[in-house]
Protein backbone atom coordinates (compact mmCIF):
# COMPACT_ATOMS: atom_id res chain seq x y z
CA UNK A 1 0.00 0.00 0.00
CA UNK A 2 0.97 3.21 -1.19
CA UNK A 3 2.12 5.81 1.37
CA UNK A 4 -0.62 8.00 -0.23
CA UNK A 5 -3.86 7.46 -1.54
CA UNK A 6 -4.16 9.11 -4.01
CA UNK A 7 -7.15 6.92 -5.65
CA UNK A 8 -9.33 7.16 -2.55
CA UNK A 9 -8.50 10.93 -2.50
CA UNK A 10 -9.48 10.95 -6.32
CA UNK A 11 -12.68 8.83 -5.56
CA UNK A 12 -14.10 11.76 -2.66
CA UNK A 13 -13.24 14.27 -5.05
CA UNK A 14 -15.14 12.97 -7.96
CA UNK A 15 -17.94 11.87 -5.87
CA UNK A 16 -18.29 15.03 -4.43
CA UNK A 17 -18.08 16.92 -7.85
CA UNK A 18 -20.87 14.47 -8.89
CA UNK A 19 -23.19 15.93 -6.09
CA UNK A 20 -22.08 19.35 -7.96
CA UNK A 21 -23.35 18.36 -11.50
CA UNK A 22 -26.30 16.30 -9.43
CA UNK A 23 -27.52 19.33 -7.58
CA UNK A 24 -26.38 22.17 -10.93
CA UNK A 25 -29.29 24.29 -10.33
CA UNK A 26 -28.78 24.72 -6.73
CA UNK A 27 -25.69 25.14 -6.37
CA UNK A 28 -24.55 27.20 -9.60
CA UNK A 29 -27.17 28.86 -11.69
CA UNK A 30 -29.32 29.80 -7.90
CA UNK A 31 -26.41 31.62 -7.17
CA UNK A 32 -25.65 33.57 -10.33
CA UNK A 33 -29.38 34.54 -11.22
CA UNK A 34 -29.12 35.70 -7.24
CA UNK A 35 -26.34 38.00 -7.46
CA UNK A 36 -27.49 39.19 -11.21
CA UNK A 37 -30.45 40.40 -9.47
CA UNK A 38 -27.80 42.30 -7.02
CA UNK A 39 -26.24 44.14 -9.80
CA UNK A 40 -29.73 44.99 -11.65
CA UNK A 41 -30.80 46.88 -8.24
CA UNK A 42 -27.53 47.67 -6.64
CA UNK A 43 -25.45 48.11 -9.86
CA UNK A 44 -27.64 49.47 -12.25
CA UNK A 45 -30.66 50.66 -10.33
CA UNK A 46 -29.35 52.19 -7.12
CA UNK A 47 -25.51 52.40 -8.74
CA UNK A 48 -26.10 54.99 -11.70
CA UNK A 49 -27.93 57.51 -9.08
CA UNK A 50 -24.37 57.02 -6.73
CA UNK A 51 -20.81 58.63 -7.95
CA UNK A 52 -17.85 56.83 -7.55
CA UNK A 53 -15.89 54.77 -4.51
CA UNK A 54 -12.30 54.88 -4.43
CA UNK A 55 -12.17 55.90 -8.20
CA UNK A 56 -14.27 53.45 -9.22
CA UNK A 57 -18.04 52.73 -10.71
CA UNK A 58 -19.90 51.64 -7.78
CA UNK A 59 -21.65 49.04 -10.10
CA UNK A 60 -17.69 47.66 -10.26
CA UNK A 61 -17.18 48.09 -7.14
CA UNK A 62 -19.67 45.98 -5.31
CA UNK A 63 -18.48 42.84 -7.75
CA UNK A 64 -15.32 41.66 -5.21
CA UNK A 65 -18.00 41.72 -2.43
CA UNK A 66 -20.60 40.18 -4.65
CA UNK A 67 -18.56 37.38 -5.12
CA UNK A 68 -16.80 36.60 -1.79
CA UNK A 69 -20.35 37.14 -1.08
CA UNK A 70 -21.46 33.78 -2.81
CA UNK A 71 -17.85 32.27 -2.34
CA UNK A 72 -18.21 32.55 1.52
CA UNK A 73 -21.77 31.27 1.70
CA UNK A 74 -21.61 28.85 -1.10
CA UNK A 75 -17.97 27.33 0.26
CA UNK A 76 -19.48 26.99 4.06
CA UNK A 77 -22.50 25.21 2.77
CA UNK A 78 -20.79 22.64 0.12
CA UNK A 79 -17.93 21.50 2.64
CA UNK A 80 -20.64 21.20 5.91
CA UNK A 81 -23.07 19.33 3.36
CA UNK A 82 -20.75 17.07 1.80
CA UNK A 83 -19.50 15.50 5.30
CA UNK A 84 -22.54 16.15 7.05
CA UNK A 85 -24.43 14.15 4.97
CA UNK A 86 -22.76 10.89 4.90
CA UNK A 87 -22.58 11.21 8.66
CA UNK A 88 -26.23 12.12 8.88
CA UNK A 89 -26.90 8.85 6.41
CA UNK A 90 -24.48 6.70 7.76
CA UNK A 91 -22.38 6.22 4.87
CA UNK A 92 -18.98 7.73 6.80
CA UNK A 93 -18.50 4.61 7.63
CA UNK A 94 -17.40 3.72 4.30
CA UNK A 95 -14.62 6.24 4.49
CA UNK A 96 -13.75 5.94 7.77
CA UNK A 97 -13.25 2.08 7.02
CA UNK A 98 -10.77 2.98 4.02
CA UNK A 99 -7.08 3.13 3.96
CA UNK A 100 -7.48 7.34 3.90
CA UNK A 101 -5.55 9.00 6.07
CA UNK A 102 -6.98 12.53 7.68
CA UNK A 103 -5.49 14.41 5.55
CA UNK A 104 -6.57 12.38 2.11
CA UNK A 105 -9.98 12.93 3.61
CA UNK A 106 -9.68 16.66 3.93
CA UNK A 107 -8.11 17.04 0.61
CA UNK A 108 -10.80 15.34 -1.22
CA UNK A 109 -13.77 16.68 0.45
CA UNK A 110 -12.85 20.42 1.28
CA UNK A 111 -10.63 19.87 -2.52
CA UNK A 112 -13.93 19.38 -4.00
CA UNK A 113 -15.93 22.02 -1.95
CA UNK A 114 -12.84 24.33 -3.07
CA UNK A 115 -12.82 23.92 -6.96
CA UNK A 116 -16.65 24.13 -6.71
CA UNK A 117 -16.41 27.67 -5.06
CA UNK A 118 -13.71 28.72 -7.55
CA UNK A 119 -15.79 27.83 -10.53
CA UNK A 120 -18.74 29.50 -9.14
CA UNK A 121 -16.76 32.79 -7.90
CA UNK A 122 -15.69 32.85 -11.38
CA UNK A 123 -18.86 32.20 -13.43
CA UNK A 124 -20.22 35.25 -11.07
CA UNK A 125 -17.19 37.18 -12.41
CA UNK A 126 -18.04 36.36 -15.85
CA UNK A 127 -21.72 37.62 -15.23
CA UNK A 128 -20.68 40.81 -13.45
CA UNK A 129 -18.76 41.56 -17.00
CA UNK A 130 -22.15 41.50 -18.60
CA UNK A 131 -23.30 44.30 -16.08
CA UNK A 132 -20.27 46.54 -15.64
CA UNK A 133 -16.88 47.59 -17.09
CA UNK A 134 -14.33 45.30 -15.29
CA UNK A 135 -10.73 45.52 -14.92
CA UNK A 136 -8.24 43.37 -12.38
CA UNK A 137 -5.03 45.57 -11.51
CA UNK A 138 -3.37 42.05 -9.74
CA UNK A 139 -5.51 38.96 -11.45
CA UNK A 140 -2.45 36.86 -9.54
CA UNK A 141 -3.08 38.30 -6.05
CA UNK A 142 -7.30 38.51 -7.35
CA UNK A 143 -6.92 34.41 -7.62
CA UNK A 144 -4.40 33.63 -4.81
CA UNK A 145 -7.01 35.65 -2.57
CA UNK A 146 -9.82 33.58 -4.30
CA UNK A 147 -8.42 30.86 -3.86
CA UNK A 148 -7.04 30.75 -0.36
CA UNK A 149 -10.52 32.21 0.96
CA UNK A 150 -12.60 29.75 -0.57
CA UNK A 151 -10.37 26.66 0.78
CA UNK A 152 -10.32 28.61 4.09
CA UNK A 153 -14.37 28.62 4.41
CA UNK A 154 -14.69 25.26 2.60
CA UNK A 155 -12.17 23.87 6.01
CA UNK A 156 -14.73 25.99 8.17
CA UNK A 157 -17.63 24.27 6.53
CA UNK A 158 -15.97 20.71 6.79
CA UNK A 159 -15.83 21.75 10.66
CA UNK A 160 -19.07 22.89 11.05
CA UNK A 161 -20.42 19.57 9.09
CA UNK A 162 -18.70 17.86 12.15
CA UNK A 163 -20.02 20.13 14.11
CA UNK A 164 -23.92 20.11 13.18
CA UNK A 165 -26.39 17.48 14.41
CA UNK A 166 -29.04 18.80 12.20
CA UNK A 167 -29.69 20.19 9.12
CA UNK A 168 -30.66 23.58 11.38
CA UNK A 169 -27.33 23.59 12.92
CA UNK A 170 -26.07 23.23 9.76
CA UNK A 171 -27.67 26.70 8.24
CA UNK A 172 -27.13 28.67 11.52
CA UNK A 173 -23.66 29.81 10.82
CA UNK A 174 -23.95 30.79 6.71
CA UNK A 175 -27.70 32.57 7.50
CA UNK A 176 -26.94 34.14 10.97
CA UNK A 177 -23.61 34.78 10.72
CA UNK A 178 -21.82 34.80 7.79
CA UNK A 179 -24.43 36.52 5.53
CA UNK A 180 -24.39 39.62 8.07
CA UNK A 181 -20.41 39.83 8.25
CA UNK A 182 -20.38 39.79 4.35
CA UNK A 183 -23.07 42.79 4.16
CA UNK A 184 -21.13 44.84 7.09
CA UNK A 185 -17.93 43.79 5.88
CA UNK A 186 -17.95 46.04 3.04
CA UNK A 187 -19.59 44.19 0.25
CA UNK A 188 -21.69 47.16 -0.71
CA UNK A 189 -19.38 50.13 0.62
CA UNK A 190 -16.06 51.12 1.62
CA UNK A 191 -15.66 50.95 5.76
CA UNK A 192 -14.15 54.57 5.60
CA UNK A 193 -17.40 55.72 4.28
CA UNK A 194 -18.47 54.95 8.52
CA UNK A 195 -18.21 57.08 11.06
CA UNK A 196 -15.38 56.39 13.36
CA UNK A 197 -16.84 54.42 16.26
CA UNK A 198 -18.86 51.98 13.32
CA UNK A 199 -15.43 51.71 11.37
CA UNK A 200 -13.68 50.82 14.49
CA UNK A 201 -16.30 48.44 14.94
CA UNK A 202 -15.54 46.76 11.41
CA UNK A 203 -12.49 46.08 12.27
CA UNK A 204 -13.22 43.39 14.30
CA UNK A 205 -15.61 41.61 11.48
CA UNK A 206 -12.98 39.39 9.95
CA UNK A 207 -15.12 39.53 6.51
CA UNK A 208 -14.01 43.07 5.96
CA UNK A 209 -10.12 41.49 5.29
CA UNK A 210 -11.37 39.17 3.06
CA UNK A 211 -13.05 41.42 0.93
CA UNK A 212 -10.67 44.61 1.62
CA UNK A 213 -7.95 42.30 -0.22
CA UNK A 214 -10.11 40.79 -2.95
CA UNK A 215 -11.06 44.68 -4.03
CA UNK A 216 -7.17 45.36 -3.31
CA UNK A 217 -6.75 42.81 -6.30
CA UNK A 218 -9.31 43.96 -8.82
CA UNK A 219 -8.60 47.97 -8.05
CA UNK A 220 -5.54 48.65 -6.44
CA UNK A 221 -7.55 50.26 -3.36
CA UNK A 222 -8.24 48.92 0.12
CA UNK A 223 -9.77 49.45 3.42
CA UNK A 224 -7.07 47.79 5.09
CA UNK A 225 -3.81 46.70 4.35
CA UNK A 226 -3.05 44.22 1.75
CA UNK A 227 -0.77 42.16 4.00
CA UNK A 228 -2.94 42.80 6.80
CA UNK A 229 -5.30 41.38 4.93
CA UNK A 230 -3.34 38.51 3.75
CA UNK A 231 -2.50 37.86 7.15
CA UNK A 232 -5.77 37.63 8.20
CA UNK A 233 -6.82 35.26 5.77
CA UNK A 234 -3.74 33.18 6.72
CA UNK A 235 -4.41 33.05 9.81
CA UNK A 236 -7.86 32.05 9.42
CA UNK A 237 -6.93 29.20 7.18
CA UNK A 238 -4.47 27.81 9.91
CA UNK A 239 -6.93 28.03 12.92
CA UNK A 240 -9.12 25.35 10.83
CA UNK A 241 -6.75 23.53 9.82
CA UNK A 242 -5.85 23.43 13.39
CA UNK A 243 -9.05 22.61 14.42
CA UNK A 244 -9.41 19.75 11.81
CA UNK A 245 -6.42 18.64 13.08
CA UNK A 246 -7.77 18.10 16.57
CA UNK A 247 -11.01 16.60 15.35
CA UNK A 248 -9.27 14.05 13.65
CA UNK A 249 -6.81 13.23 16.39
CA UNK A 250 -9.36 13.46 18.80
CA UNK A 251 -12.37 11.31 16.87
CA UNK A 252 -14.60 14.33 17.42
CA UNK A 253 -18.30 13.49 16.15
CA UNK A 254 -16.73 11.04 14.03
CA UNK A 255 -15.26 8.11 16.10
CA UNK A 256 -16.19 7.10 19.31
CA UNK B 1 -18.68 -29.76 0.80
CA UNK B 2 -18.31 -27.95 4.09
CA UNK B 3 -14.87 -28.89 5.74
CA UNK B 4 -14.35 -28.70 9.53
CA UNK B 5 -11.75 -25.89 10.38
CA UNK B 6 -9.01 -27.62 12.95
CA UNK B 7 -8.79 -26.86 16.59
CA UNK B 8 -7.35 -23.09 17.50
CA UNK B 9 -4.48 -24.58 17.96
CA UNK B 10 -3.56 -24.75 14.17
CA UNK B 11 -0.47 -24.33 12.63
CA UNK B 12 -1.33 -21.42 10.25
CA UNK B 13 -0.86 -17.81 11.36
CA UNK B 14 -4.01 -15.96 12.15
CA UNK B 15 -5.36 -13.50 9.26
CA UNK B 16 -7.02 -11.91 12.61
CA UNK B 17 -5.21 -12.17 15.62
CA UNK B 18 -7.00 -9.84 18.81
CA UNK B 19 -5.16 -9.21 21.87
CA UNK B 20 -6.61 -8.20 25.17
CA UNK B 21 -9.26 -5.55 23.10
CA UNK B 22 -11.29 -3.44 25.40
CA UNK B 23 -13.54 -0.26 24.85
CA UNK B 24 -15.09 1.74 27.15
CA UNK B 25 -17.02 4.53 25.75
CA UNK B 26 -17.12 8.16 26.84
CA UNK B 27 -20.61 7.28 28.82
CA UNK B 28 -18.77 4.80 30.57
CA UNK B 29 -20.18 2.04 28.98
CA UNK B 30 -17.75 -1.04 29.10
CA UNK B 31 -18.87 -2.35 25.80
CA UNK B 32 -16.00 -5.07 25.39
CA UNK B 33 -14.02 -6.58 28.25
CA UNK B 34 -10.59 -7.83 27.26
CA UNK B 35 -11.43 -9.89 24.62
CA UNK B 36 -8.91 -12.42 22.97
CA UNK B 37 -9.45 -14.23 19.17
CA UNK B 38 -8.38 -15.47 16.41
CA UNK B 39 -9.33 -15.99 13.08
CA UNK B 40 -7.57 -18.24 10.78
CA UNK B 41 -7.63 -17.76 6.85
CA UNK B 42 -10.66 -18.83 4.85
CA UNK B 43 -12.32 -19.45 8.03
CA UNK B 44 -15.84 -18.75 8.64
CA UNK B 45 -16.94 -17.43 12.13
CA UNK B 46 -19.79 -16.47 13.87
CA UNK B 47 -20.09 -14.46 16.10
CA UNK B 48 -23.39 -14.65 18.38
CA UNK B 49 -25.13 -12.99 20.87
CA UNK B 50 -27.88 -10.36 22.00
CA UNK B 51 -28.12 -7.17 21.23
CA UNK B 52 -25.66 -4.74 23.00
CA UNK B 53 -23.66 -7.46 23.65
CA UNK B 54 -20.71 -6.15 21.97
CA UNK B 55 -20.48 -7.28 18.68
CA UNK B 56 -20.77 -4.58 16.38
CA UNK B 57 -18.29 -2.83 18.59
CA UNK B 58 -15.73 -5.70 18.11
CA UNK B 59 -16.23 -5.86 14.36
CA UNK B 60 -16.05 -1.22 14.17
CA UNK B 61 -13.10 -1.44 16.16
CA UNK B 62 -11.29 -3.93 13.30
CA UNK B 63 -12.47 -1.84 10.76
CA UNK B 64 -11.50 1.02 12.49
CA UNK B 65 -14.62 2.87 12.67
CA UNK B 66 -14.26 2.85 16.97
CA UNK B 67 -11.22 3.67 18.39
CA UNK B 68 -9.74 0.63 21.15
CA UNK B 69 -9.84 1.78 24.99
CA UNK B 70 -7.09 -0.80 24.87
CA UNK B 71 -5.63 -4.16 23.53
CA UNK B 72 -3.90 -5.02 20.34
CA UNK B 73 -5.68 -5.92 17.11
CA UNK B 74 -3.32 -7.14 13.97
CA UNK B 75 -4.18 -8.40 10.44
CA UNK B 76 -1.78 -10.40 8.89
CA UNK B 77 0.32 -9.39 11.12
CA UNK B 78 -0.23 -5.44 10.73
CA UNK B 79 -1.60 -3.38 13.72
CA UNK B 80 -4.53 -1.70 12.70
CA UNK B 81 -3.45 1.80 14.23
CA UNK B 82 -0.06 1.87 12.99
CA UNK B 83 -0.44 -0.19 9.60
CA UNK B 84 -4.02 0.69 8.72
CA UNK B 85 -3.72 1.24 5.66
CA UNK B 86 -2.50 -2.26 5.64
CA UNK B 87 -4.97 -3.42 7.29
CA UNK B 88 -8.15 -1.66 6.06
CA UNK B 89 -7.22 -2.61 2.45
CA UNK B 90 -7.47 -6.58 3.15
CA UNK B 91 -11.31 -5.86 5.33
CA UNK B 92 -14.43 -5.68 3.24
CA UNK B 93 -17.75 -4.47 5.78
CA UNK B 94 -21.18 -5.13 5.24
CA UNK B 95 -23.23 -3.09 7.91
CA UNK B 96 -25.94 -3.71 9.87
CA UNK B 97 -27.63 -0.32 8.79
CA UNK B 98 -28.75 -0.06 4.90
CA UNK B 99 -26.40 2.95 4.68
CA UNK B 100 -26.27 4.02 1.09
CA UNK B 101 -26.06 7.31 -0.49
CA UNK B 102 -29.67 6.82 -2.28
CA UNK B 103 -28.90 9.17 -5.02
CA UNK B 104 -25.55 7.71 -6.76
CA UNK B 105 -26.42 4.42 -9.26
CA UNK B 106 -25.04 0.86 -8.49
CA UNK B 107 -22.42 1.16 -10.92
CA UNK B 108 -21.08 4.22 -9.34
CA UNK B 109 -20.99 3.51 -6.00
CA UNK B 110 -19.31 0.62 -6.14
CA UNK B 111 -16.59 1.89 -8.75
CA UNK B 112 -16.00 4.75 -5.78
CA UNK B 113 -15.70 2.17 -3.31
CA UNK B 114 -12.96 0.50 -5.06
CA UNK B 115 -11.12 3.61 -5.64
CA UNK B 116 -11.85 4.83 -1.69
CA UNK B 117 -9.82 1.79 -1.02
CA UNK B 118 -6.89 2.70 -3.12
CA UNK B 119 -7.25 -0.08 -6.06
CA UNK B 120 -7.09 0.88 -9.74
CA UNK B 121 -10.41 1.16 -11.96
CA UNK B 122 -11.24 -2.72 -12.90
CA UNK B 123 -14.60 -2.95 -14.93
CA UNK B 124 -14.43 -6.93 -15.35
CA UNK B 125 -14.32 -7.48 -11.62
CA UNK B 126 -16.76 -5.03 -10.68
CA UNK B 127 -18.97 -6.58 -13.29
CA UNK B 128 -18.39 -10.00 -11.93
CA UNK B 129 -19.45 -8.98 -8.70
CA UNK B 130 -22.35 -7.59 -9.74
CA UNK B 131 -22.95 -10.21 -11.47
CA UNK B 132 -23.06 -12.39 -8.78
CA UNK B 133 -25.37 -10.55 -6.86
CA UNK B 134 -27.53 -10.10 -9.58
CA UNK B 135 -27.39 -6.48 -9.74
CA UNK B 136 -25.69 -6.29 -13.05
CA UNK B 137 -29.16 -5.68 -14.77
CA UNK B 138 -29.27 -2.45 -11.97
CA UNK B 139 -26.07 -0.75 -12.26
CA UNK B 140 -27.41 1.74 -13.58
CA UNK B 141 -30.08 2.34 -11.18
CA UNK B 142 -29.91 4.80 -8.49
CA UNK B 143 -29.99 3.00 -5.27
CA UNK B 144 -33.01 4.92 -3.84
CA UNK B 145 -35.23 2.99 -6.72
CA UNK B 146 -34.08 -0.55 -5.43
CA UNK B 147 -35.90 -2.55 -3.04
CA UNK B 148 -34.76 -3.28 0.80
CA UNK B 149 -32.93 -6.79 -0.37
CA UNK B 150 -31.32 -5.33 -3.29
CA UNK B 151 -29.87 -2.70 -1.20
CA UNK B 152 -28.62 -5.19 0.99
CA UNK B 153 -26.72 -6.57 -2.23
CA UNK B 154 -25.30 -3.05 -3.10
CA UNK B 155 -23.81 -3.03 0.02
CA UNK B 156 -21.81 -6.68 0.22
CA UNK B 157 -21.13 -5.54 -3.58
CA UNK B 158 -19.37 -2.54 -2.47
CA UNK B 159 -17.63 -4.45 0.15
CA UNK B 160 -16.36 -6.84 -2.03
CA UNK B 161 -15.34 -4.22 -4.47
CA UNK B 162 -11.85 -3.80 -3.59
CA UNK B 163 -11.32 -7.72 -3.12
CA UNK B 164 -10.75 -7.93 0.43
CA UNK B 165 -9.39 -11.08 2.10
CA UNK B 166 -11.74 -10.46 5.41
CA UNK B 167 -14.90 -9.64 4.90
CA UNK B 168 -17.06 -9.01 8.51
CA UNK B 169 -20.87 -9.37 7.68
CA UNK B 170 -22.96 -7.67 10.20
CA UNK B 171 -26.46 -9.26 10.57
CA UNK B 172 -26.46 -9.76 6.98
CA UNK B 173 -29.25 -10.96 6.23
CA UNK B 174 -31.67 -8.82 8.41
CA UNK B 175 -34.94 -8.27 7.13
CA UNK B 176 -34.30 -9.83 3.88
CA UNK B 177 -36.73 -12.87 2.43
CA UNK B 178 -35.99 -16.30 2.62
CA UNK B 179 -34.70 -16.36 -0.83
CA UNK B 180 -32.56 -14.18 -0.34
CA UNK B 181 -30.73 -15.32 2.53
CA UNK B 182 -30.30 -18.13 0.77
CA UNK B 183 -28.65 -16.58 -1.86
CA UNK B 184 -26.61 -15.14 0.39
CA UNK B 185 -25.44 -18.45 1.81
CA UNK B 186 -24.50 -19.48 -1.53
CA UNK B 187 -22.33 -16.48 -1.89
CA UNK B 188 -20.71 -16.52 1.35
CA UNK B 189 -19.60 -20.28 0.60
CA UNK B 190 -18.39 -19.35 -2.89
CA UNK B 191 -16.72 -16.19 -0.99
CA UNK B 192 -14.86 -18.97 1.11
CA UNK B 193 -13.80 -21.17 -1.54
CA UNK B 194 -12.20 -18.36 -3.35
CA UNK B 195 -10.13 -17.77 0.27
CA UNK B 196 -11.76 -15.39 1.87
CA UNK B 197 -12.14 -15.25 5.29
CA UNK B 198 -15.49 -14.64 6.80
CA UNK B 199 -16.68 -12.91 10.17
CA UNK B 200 -20.22 -12.81 10.88
CA UNK B 201 -22.51 -11.48 13.46
CA UNK B 202 -26.00 -12.46 13.13
CA UNK B 203 -28.99 -12.96 15.13
CA UNK B 204 -30.13 -16.03 13.13
CA UNK B 205 -28.69 -19.19 15.15
CA UNK B 206 -30.18 -21.22 11.77
CA UNK B 207 -27.07 -18.87 9.74
CA UNK B 208 -24.67 -19.82 11.74
CA UNK B 209 -25.58 -23.37 12.33
CA UNK B 210 -26.00 -23.62 8.16
CA UNK B 211 -22.21 -21.26 7.23
CA UNK B 212 -19.82 -21.29 10.13
CA UNK B 213 -17.07 -23.33 10.65
CA UNK B 214 -16.65 -21.94 14.51
CA UNK B 215 -18.82 -19.99 16.60
CA UNK B 216 -18.22 -16.95 19.38
CA UNK B 217 -20.99 -15.77 22.00
CA UNK B 218 -20.82 -12.82 22.97
CA UNK B 219 -22.43 -11.02 26.08
CA UNK B 220 -21.85 -7.65 27.98
CA UNK B 221 -18.77 -7.64 26.23
CA UNK B 222 -17.34 -11.03 27.19
CA UNK B 223 -16.30 -13.29 24.63
CA UNK B 224 -17.45 -16.27 26.97
CA UNK B 225 -17.34 -19.26 24.56
CA UNK B 226 -15.51 -20.11 21.03
CA UNK B 227 -15.70 -23.21 19.92
CA UNK B 228 -16.01 -25.34 16.44
CA UNK B 229 -19.60 -25.28 15.57
CA UNK B 230 -20.09 -29.10 15.13
CA UNK B 231 -17.51 -29.71 18.34
CA UNK B 232 -19.86 -27.19 20.07
CA UNK B 233 -23.16 -28.80 19.61
CA UNK B 234 -21.54 -32.10 20.38
CA UNK B 235 -20.58 -30.90 23.91
CA UNK B 236 -23.19 -29.06 24.61
CA UNK B 237 -26.20 -30.17 22.59
CA UNK B 238 -28.86 -31.83 24.62
CA UNK B 239 -31.02 -34.72 23.10
CA UNK B 240 -34.27 -36.09 23.69
CA UNK B 241 -36.14 -39.40 23.33
CA UNK B 242 -40.18 -39.38 23.76
CA UNK B 243 -41.63 -42.71 23.49
CA UNK B 244 -45.70 -42.05 22.82
CA UNK B 245 -47.23 -44.65 25.07
CA UNK B 246 -49.99 -47.37 24.06
CA UNK B 247 -51.46 -46.32 27.93
CA UNK B 248 -51.34 -43.30 29.85
CA UNK B 249 -49.04 -43.44 32.96
CA UNK B 250 -50.26 -42.70 36.48
CA UNK B 251 -46.40 -42.10 36.94
CA UNK B 252 -43.20 -43.34 36.75
CA UNK B 253 -42.03 -46.82 38.11
CA UNK B 254 -39.20 -46.59 40.67
CA UNK B 255 -37.24 -48.62 38.20
CA UNK B 256 -36.78 -45.75 36.09
CA UNK B 257 -35.84 -43.26 38.45
CA UNK B 258 -32.29 -43.63 37.35
CA UNK B 259 -33.33 -42.53 33.81
CA UNK B 260 -34.67 -39.04 35.18
CA UNK B 261 -38.09 -39.59 33.02
CA UNK B 262 -40.80 -36.85 32.79
CA UNK B 263 -43.89 -37.89 32.17
CA UNK B 264 -45.65 -35.54 29.89
CA UNK B 265 -49.45 -34.82 27.52
CA UNK B 266 -50.93 -36.28 30.34
CA UNK B 267 -49.44 -39.59 31.13
CA UNK B 268 -49.20 -40.30 27.44
CA UNK B 269 -45.40 -39.73 26.47
CA UNK B 270 -42.30 -40.26 28.20
CA UNK B 271 -40.06 -37.51 27.81
CA UNK B 272 -35.63 -39.02 28.40
CA UNK B 273 -32.76 -35.82 28.07
CA UNK B 274 -29.33 -37.16 27.86
CA UNK B 275 -26.01 -35.45 27.24
CA UNK B 276 -25.21 -35.96 23.60
CA UNK B 277 -21.67 -36.17 24.44
CA UNK B 278 -22.34 -38.87 27.16
CA UNK B 279 -21.29 -42.17 25.68
CA UNK B 280 -23.21 -43.87 28.26
CA UNK B 281 -26.62 -42.50 27.48
CA UNK B 282 -28.62 -45.38 28.56
CA UNK B 283 -30.80 -45.88 25.36
CA UNK B 284 -31.00 -49.42 25.12
CA UNK B 285 -31.01 -49.94 28.46
CA UNK B 286 -33.98 -47.69 28.90
CA UNK B 287 -35.91 -49.77 26.48
CA UNK B 288 -34.76 -52.53 27.21
CA UNK B 289 -36.37 -52.08 30.96
CA UNK B 290 -39.57 -50.85 29.70
CA UNK B 291 -39.69 -54.06 28.06
CA UNK B 292 -39.62 -56.10 31.13
CA UNK B 293 -42.26 -53.55 33.06
CA UNK B 294 -44.46 -54.32 30.51
CA UNK B 295 -44.43 -50.47 28.82
CA UNK B 296 -45.94 -50.51 25.54
CA UNK B 297 -45.11 -47.80 23.33
CA UNK B 298 -46.47 -47.20 19.72
CA UNK B 299 -43.70 -44.46 18.64
CA UNK B 300 -40.95 -42.93 19.50
CA UNK B 301 -38.58 -40.19 18.29
CA UNK B 302 -35.52 -37.93 18.61
CA UNK B 303 -34.62 -34.76 18.90
CA UNK B 304 -31.37 -32.80 19.44
CA UNK B 305 -31.09 -29.22 21.08
CA UNK B 306 -30.29 -26.59 17.99
CA UNK B 307 -27.61 -23.86 18.14
CA UNK B 308 -30.21 -21.81 19.12
CA UNK B 309 -31.05 -23.34 21.89
CA UNK B 310 -27.22 -23.93 23.24
CA UNK B 311 -27.25 -19.96 22.27
CA UNK B 312 -30.19 -19.13 24.92
CA UNK B 313 -28.10 -21.44 27.19
CA UNK B 314 -25.10 -20.23 27.44
CA UNK B 315 -26.45 -16.48 27.50
CA UNK B 316 -28.66 -16.82 30.48
CA UNK B 317 -26.40 -18.81 32.10
CA UNK B 318 -24.21 -15.79 32.34
CA UNK B 319 -27.31 -13.43 33.26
Amino acid sequence: MNAFNGRGVLAIYLFEMSRFNRTFWQSLVAPVITTSLYFIVFGAAIGSRMGELDGVHYGAFIVPGLIMLSVLTESLNNASFGIYLPRFTGTIYEVLSAPVSPFEMVLGYVGAATTKSMILGMVILATATLFVPLSIAHPFWMVAFLVLTAATFCLFGFILGIWANGFEQLQFVPMLVITPLTFLGGAFYSIDMLPGAWRTVSLFNPVVYLISGFRWAFYGTADVAVGVSLSATLGFFLACLGIVWWIFRTGYRLKN
Amino acid sequence: MRRAWPSPARAVPPILSIRALTKTYASGLQALKPVDLEIGKGEIFALLGPNGAGKTTLISIVCGIVTPTSGEVRVQGFDILKDYRETRARIGLVPQELHTDMFVTVWNTVRFSRGLFGKPADPAHLEKVLRELSLWDKRDDRIMTLSGGMKRRVLIAKALAHEPEILFLDEPTAGVDVELRRDMWALVRTLRESGVTIILTTHYIEEAEEMADRVGVISKGELILVEEKTALMKKLGKKQLTLHLQEPMAEIPAALVAWRLVLKNGGCELEYTFDARDERVGIPALLKRLGELGVEYRDLHTAQSSLEEIFVSLVSERR
